[in-house]
């Protein structure tokens, strides 16, 4: 066990964990931070994806120790009041059935956004690639960021 | 009007009222913390101070906002936001007065509390409407009773109650508390089709701004002070069965509080007791990280209790199920043989298709809480009542002592139909006497069976000098069931006609999978016609209306399960959408209609290919499934069949070698991706005024046929064996 200071949604966090554990079994298990889905746990689903800094990482994949003083976001820190323009395009287009990928896809989708402001639609495909949805919400997840890439562009 | 009698009586609302005060209809609130009734995102109408039931599936506030309670699973069929909207359109209420609320299992008050065979809609049609309805009328009875009226002298709309021959009015939420005394009345009027304003509409999904915000709503999200978490290690193979493990070891290792060997077997099992091992090592603790390096450290002593069955040892099985095995359904028109025997061309082709698993994004769960008289159970269920019987046997418990609550569910697709994990999570819990979340790893979930059974199907035809089909016959073998409908198109449509459904055994356990044996049989049976039609020289969707005619003017044989017309129908309807019969450069169409679960479904492909590869550029998709209650998720539905239809056809298999299974995680085992979707899926729906059927499943199965033969305009190659990136040809 090991004592980490983790800044997570803007706050500082402590936890007390054994150093191997991946983000995502500290942010579901020990802070309580459930948006944040467990999928696959080997980085195939994508269902895990938090940012570190500016980058979409799969948090199953990533130990608590490599953390550092970088800072963490889930899904439930995208936005105060759940209006990222992600997040407002996807209710826009009503993406989900289940919506168990979700979280996953729009913490995927709101990092490459961020990256590719206007981004086609064959560069959509390939950045969310790593994304899966069993229910098959893809054609809908595709217009919604084409959505929310119009309206931050607007 | 329709009249309507309510079936209901003043001891099934007496039961759910009490119900009710005991907390449990209104208790439910742990996914909200401690504002359960808030309404998110922006109410029409402020939060109420005080709440009226008015029957199990509604309760008023005073300041008329309505809470409406979702009976069944919502397993992403979007029930939870369908569902309510009957009731608030017969309850006449404005949608956004309306907050939604789950209901736990009652079976006093609701019927059909499940979410399988593309059912809660079909099932509840009636049942909403009256439940909205007889609401509607008690607060009229109320309202004429406080203004010395008749109700005949009443209207009521939009949550208003109004005099009609007079200016007084009354919103709901301000006679509520007189309704809750009025006698349920024994007939109420149902609406008009015609009058409908919110069936038929878009409603979004109420759990929205939710999933987008990462709240918790799933059972893996579940929590509960003092809970533990276990995990469980089944057998590697089918076929084996746990004799020992290092018990001690584990148990000495960091964060686990207990290891043991779990029995869940229990008495006369039903049919949705199926699972792949009754006897599992868990392993109880407080971190799944802890849990997670735990299991890995076990070393179990497996025994074999039956053969160790692998993928060839299937296929031999099928083969010889073709040709000898048990037939456990059939149907025989004319006499196929001899028809064969002058036909001028006979065409016989088989198909297959592997096992394959559900896999549902959120593996199984479950979070159980057994004390010596009773058992909690919360989680993910397609099942509740099959659930609560299960674990009624496995404590030997009364079922009024057994409590279920559904959380919303990551995925069912047949998967949650099956009770195991609520039942093994009952049986942890009680082990260790303390509250309990049961959660399964990927690679358990995978590999521990209920999958889609394979299959294997010979199918024949034969055409005379005109290319009239005269004789179709087909026989399907499955592991362990097979996968013939044999009263199905185009039973009815052919002179001389026979269809076999034939068994063979395996210790692998199989399982419903989204939309059961049409998952094959579609696929099959439309490419077969396909190449039928080719072989006569006839356009494809010519050649099936052809048919449909015969089944309409002078069906063949005793009953056929479809409506010919309807069948015909979505045909028409996608053959004019798509501009059928249109040629593009380089682009390549395949068609295919099947109907199942009441609901018909027909869709044309656009493929092209990009570097070898087939791309699906445009699907138009038509569907009868009767009245459409929520447009726009009645699209997702389809749309979401259609990807799931190609992604299994394509890319998803289960291979097994030595009773297990080769693929335990989605590194090896393929599923559907981004780029591999159809880049736009267009959904035109046949309107007519039917009591609406189902759409959960209808949309996948003539997927796997519309691409099979896009896949032949494309490649030049007809594809049998699923998953098609494994044949040899050109694609992948
Ligand atoms: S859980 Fe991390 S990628 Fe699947
Ligand atoms: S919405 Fe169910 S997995 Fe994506």
């Amino acid at each position: 066990m090991a004592k980490f200071n983790l800044k997570i949604n803007g706050k500082q966090q402590e936890v007390d964990v054994d150093p191997t554990t991946p983000m995502l079994w500290v942010l579901r298990d020990h802070l309580k931070l459930v948006g944040t889905k467990y999928g696959c746990g080997i980085a195939q689903c994508g269902a895990c994806t938090v940012h570190l800094g500016d980058n979409a990482v799969r948090s199953c994949q990533l130990p608590v120790s490599a953390v550092g003083e970088q800072q963490i976001t889930t899904i439930e820190g995208l936005s105060e009041n759940g209006d990222h323009p992600v997040q407002k395009a996807w209710m826009e287009e009503d993406v989900y059935q289940c919506g168990y990928c979700q979280a996953g896809q729009i913490m995927n989708a709101s990092a490459f956004l961020k990256s590719n402001p206007n981004p086609t639609d064959a560069e959509i495909e390939t950045a969310m690639n790593g994304n899966i949805c069993r229910c098959g919400t893809y054609t809908r997840i595709k217009k919604a960021i084409k959505t929310a890439a119009n309206s931050q562009n607007a | 009007m329709t009249h309507i009698k309510t079936q209901y009586n003043r001891r099934s609302f007496i039961k759910v009222s009490a119900a009710a005060g005991g907390g449990m209809l209104i208790g439910f609130s742990w996914l909200n913390g401690c504002k359960p009734n808030t309404p998110e995102p922006e109410p029409g109408v402020a939060v109420p101070n005080e709440w009226f039931e008015i029957n199990g599936y509604i309760k008023i506030g005073d300041t008329g906002m309505v809470t409406i309670y979702s009976p069944n699973p919502e397993i992403g069929q979007n029930v939870r936001t369908s569902m309510p909207m009957i009731v608030a359109e017969e309850l006449d209420v404005p949608w956004e007065n309306v907050v939604v609320e789950q209901a736990p299992l009652n079976t006093g008050w609701y019927q059909n509390q499940f979410a399988g065979g593309s059912l809660s809609i079909r099932l509840s049609w009636n049942a909403l409407r009256m439940a909205g309805a007889t609401g509607k009328r008690m607060l009229m009875e109320a309202a004429a009773k406080e203004w010395g009226l008749q109700v005949s002298d009443l209207t009521a709309s939009e949550g208003i109650i109004k005099e009609t021959n007079g200016e007084r009015t009354i919103g709901y939420g301000e006679i509520a508390s007189k309704a809750v005394g009025i006698e349920i009345p024994e007939e109420v009027a149902l609406k008009e089709v015609k009058d409908f304003k919110l069936i038929g509409t878009s409603v979004k999904n109420v759990d929205g701004s939710k999933i987008v915000r990462g709240e918790p709503l799933f059972g893996l999200d579940f929590h509960r002070e003092g809970m533990q978490l276990a995990m469980i290690q089944h057998p590697p193979a089918f076929g084996m069965k746990v004799k020992d493990f290092n018990e001690a070891e584990i148990k000495s290792m960091p964060g686990v509080k207990d290891a043991f060997i779990v029995d869940t077997s229990i008495a006369e099992p039903g049919g949705f007791d199926e699972k792949g091992f009754l006897q599992l090592i868990a392993i109880v603790g407080e971190s799944t990280w802890q849990l997670m390096q735990a299991k890995k450290a076990i070393k179990a002593n497996w025994e074999a209790t039956s053969e160790l069955e692998s993928s060839d040892t299937h296929l031999r099985r099928l083969e010889k199920a073709l040709v000898s095995g048990e037939v456990q359904e059939s149907r025989k028109d004319g006499n196929p043989e001899a028809a064969f025997k002058k036909a001028a061309k006979v065409i016989e082709r088989t198909y297959s298709a592997p096992f394959i698993a559900h896999n549902t994004l959120e593996p199984m769960n479950f979070f159980a809480n057994v004390t010596e008289d009773s058992a909690e159970l919360i989680g993910p269920t397609q099942t509740p009542e099959a659930l609560e019987g299960s674990v009624s046997k496995l404590l030997g418990m009364p079922l009024e002592n057994i409590t279920v609550n559904m959380t919303r569910i990551g995925g069912g697709f047949g998967r949650r139909l099956y009770v195991h994990f609520g039942v093994e999570a009952a049986a942890i819990s009680k082990k260790i006497g303390s509250p309990v979340k049961l959660i399964y790893s990927r690679e358990d979930d995978m590999t521990q069976g209920t999958y889609r059974p394979t299959y294997r199907s010979v199918y024949k035809a034969g055409l005379d000098e005109n290319n009239n089909l005269i004789a179709f016959t087909v026989k399907g073998a499955g592991l362990p069931e097979g996968p013939v409908f044999p009263n199905r198109f185009p039973a009815g449509a052919v002179e001389n006609y026979s269809a076999e459904k034939i068994k063979a055994e395996t210790n692998v356990t199989t399982g419903a999978w989204r939309a059961p044996r049409s998952n094959f049989t579609a696929g099959a049976e439309q490419a077969f016609l396909d190449e039928v039609a080719e072989a006569a020289g006839k356009d494809p969707i010519d050649f099936r209306l052809e048919l449909f005619d015969r089944a309409i003017k002078d069906p063949v044989g005793e009953e056929h399960e479809y409506e010919a017309e309807r069948y015909a129908g979505v045909l028409k309807l996608v053959k004019e959408k798509a501009n059928w019969g249109e040629t593009k450069q380089g682009v390549h169409r395949g068609v295919a209609a099947y109907f199942c679960h009441s609901t018909y479904v027909a869709e044309v492909f656009d493929m092209v290919m990009e570097n070898g590869k087939p791309i699906v550029e445009k699907v138009w998709c038509a569907a009868d499934c009767g009245i459409v209650v929520n447009k726009d998720s009645a699209i997702n539905i389809i749309q979401g069949g259609v990807i799931d239809g190609i992604g299994h056809a394509m890319y998803s298999q289960l291979t097994f070698e030595n009773g297990a299974p080769a693929q335990m995680n989605f590194d090896k085992y393929q599923l559907i991706r981004h780029s591999q979707a159809p880049k736009e899926i267009e959904v035109f729906f046949v309107e007519n005024e039917i009591d609406p059927t189902g759409l959960g499943e209808p949309g996948l199965p003539p997927a796997m046929g519309a691409l099979a033969n896009a896949l032949y305009k494309a490649t030049g190659q007809r594809h049998y064996d699923q998953p098609f990136v494994t044949e040899k040809q050109v694609i992948g």
